[in-house]
């Protein structure tokens, strides 16, 4: 299941000119770009590791392009998103933010129904990716 | 899945990059429908270098930099053969004769104050001019800049500088305090492995200018081997002699709407040639730093006039501001160089 997360999403995957133009437009902004993996892409699941710290001072999209194929080497994968800050206030918030890296195998999700008090059904949502320890945490935790 | 998901697209280059799955995104279209767009000139097809845009912007900042700059005449040659290296190496390329972008990281070495830095600013327009970098600003470091202060430090650090500069030029001011030899263990040889990396990758549009005095420079080259191949473009910068420094003179006052009367002038000469023997003599920068002095002595003198002041009052710089230097005190009181007193009496008096 190709997950649709964030901006371009629903477009054709970008090239890493695509990536290192939209990178330089959130610069051009100036908004400070961050790189965030994970490996469990649910939906509720927010807040992504931090690679590195956040990119600041920073003038063309060279430095973040670096960073993004240090991440990808250390994580081939995993999810890997690109995030740009608008830090004006008023604003200070997520301004952009779009995948640059998706596992080859993207298993997606599985919807449960869970019985609640007095019979309610509830529903929940789990990302298959989270149950294969292997692939999360090596193979000497099977 | 999407059904087009894994179906290569004809023209929009490569899909995101995956380690894992590098085999199936090396596919057909990669690199031959850029080749392609490019429309190569005829074997017989000539082309004229006069009509070629980029050479005006060239010239424009060579123009300048014979203006603001006086003397250094080796150093602009070679900036004039780099500018030339460039524009054949388009040529070529409109040709479709591939040859690897060509080296351009340069080392510059020279005094205090023979203009390194300013160089280092119109270098970086000329190449942006000619397209070899992306944009044309200097992000000059110093040792403290890169080198960290523990381990694990100094590899952000420099990276960090790095990243500043991509698409620009790096320059690295006083290089060779990068390479303590005396300490095995300085973090300043991190540094040059990383710069190295970096240097040596072919995309990486950034050049890198390592600046320094000449003797320390050359025992930094002398003990990197690896770093000194791989900066083809050693330039070095002269002192200036006496009659440059003169020429200096006169351009910075101009530049600050001053000007210097007859004798001020004299005196101005005769103050540079004490100068230039004292220790500690920084060239073009202790002229800036004699100006502003001066500049200090007028104002005071100015004021101490008590009278309605005039316009040519408040530009000119006279003898007498010259005179206050320190320096004509210290010659006749102590007398340490008879040649330069006898000189400078002899200058004073006519």
């Amino acid at each position: 299941m190709k997950l649709r997360h964030g901006a371009f999403s629903y477009l054709p995957e970008l090239t890493d000119a695509e990536i290192a133009a939209q990178v330089r437009y959130a610069l051009l902004n100036d908004w400070p770009l961050s790189i965030e993996y994970t490996d469990d892409p649910h939906p509720r699941n927010i807040y992504w590791e931090m690679w590195g710290l956040p990119l600041f001072d920073l003038d063309e999209p060279d430095g973040v392009m670096a960073e993004i194929n240090a991440c990808r080497a250390t994580f081939p994968g995993h999810y890997i998103r690109v995030l740009a800050y608008d830090a004006r206030l008023g604003r200070q918030t997520t301004a952009l933010h779009f995948l640059v890296q998706r596992p080859a195998d993207e298993p997606g999700f599985l919807l449960t129904r869970a019985e609640g008090q007095d019979r309610q059904q509830t529903y929940a949502v789990h990302s298959y990716s989270t149950s294969r320890a292997a692939d999360r945490y090596g193979t000497e935790h099977r | 899945m999407a059904p087009d998901d894994q179906a290569p697209r004809p023209s929009s280059g490569f899909r995101i990059q995956r380690p894992g799955a590098a085999a199936q995104s090396t596919t057909v279209g990669e690199a031959t429908p850029e080749a392609a767009e490019e429309v190569f000139l005829d074997d017989d097809a000539q082309l004229d270098l006069s009509t070629d845009d980029a050479r005006i912007h060239v010239e424009e900042t060579l123009a300048r930099l014979d203006v603001e700059l006086v003397g250094l005449a080796n150093v602009k040659r070679r900036v004039r053969e780099i500018a030339a290296l460039l524009l054949v190496d388009r040529a070529r390329r409109q040709f479709g004769l591939a040859s690897s972008r060509p080296t351009l990281h340069m080392s510059f070495t020279g005094g205090p104050g023979t203009g390194k830095t300013t160089v280092a600013l119109r270098m970086a327009q000329m190449l942006h001019a000619m397209g070899y970098i992306r944009s044309p600003k200097v992000h000059t470091v110093t040792r403290d800049d890169l080198v960290g202060q523990f381990i694990g430090h100094t590899a952000p650090k420099t990276k960090a500088a790095i990243a500043k500069a991509a698409g620009g030029v790096l320059f690295i001011d006083e290089a060779y305090y990068l390479f303590r030899p005396e300490n095995e263990r300085d973090y300043g040889q991190e540094v040059i492995e990383i710069l190295l990396q970096e240097m040596e990758s072919e995309r990486a549009s950034m050049v890198v200018i390592f600046a320094g005095y000449p003797d320390r420079m050359d025992t930094f080259f002398s003990a990197n081997p690896g770093l000194s191949s791989r900066v083809p473009h050693h330039i070095a910068f002269e002192e200036y002699t006496h009659d440059e420094l003169v020429q200096i003179s006169e351009l910075m006052v101009a530049g600050e709407n001053f000007r210097f009367d007859e004798r001020g002038r004299e005196a101005f000469s005769a103050y540079l040639d004490l100068r230039m023997r004292q220790p500690r003599f920084s060239n073009a920068r202790s002229v800036r730093n004699a100006i502003e002095r001066c500049r200090l002595r007028q104002a005071k003198r100015l004021v101490e006039l008590q009278r309605p002041l005039t316009k040519d009052d408040l530009i000119t710089i006279n003898e007498q501001d010259v005179h206050g230097s320190s320096l004509f005190q210290h010659s006749k009181d102590a007398g340490i160089d008879s040649r330069a007193q006898s000189r400078t009496n002899s200058d004073a008096t006519t």
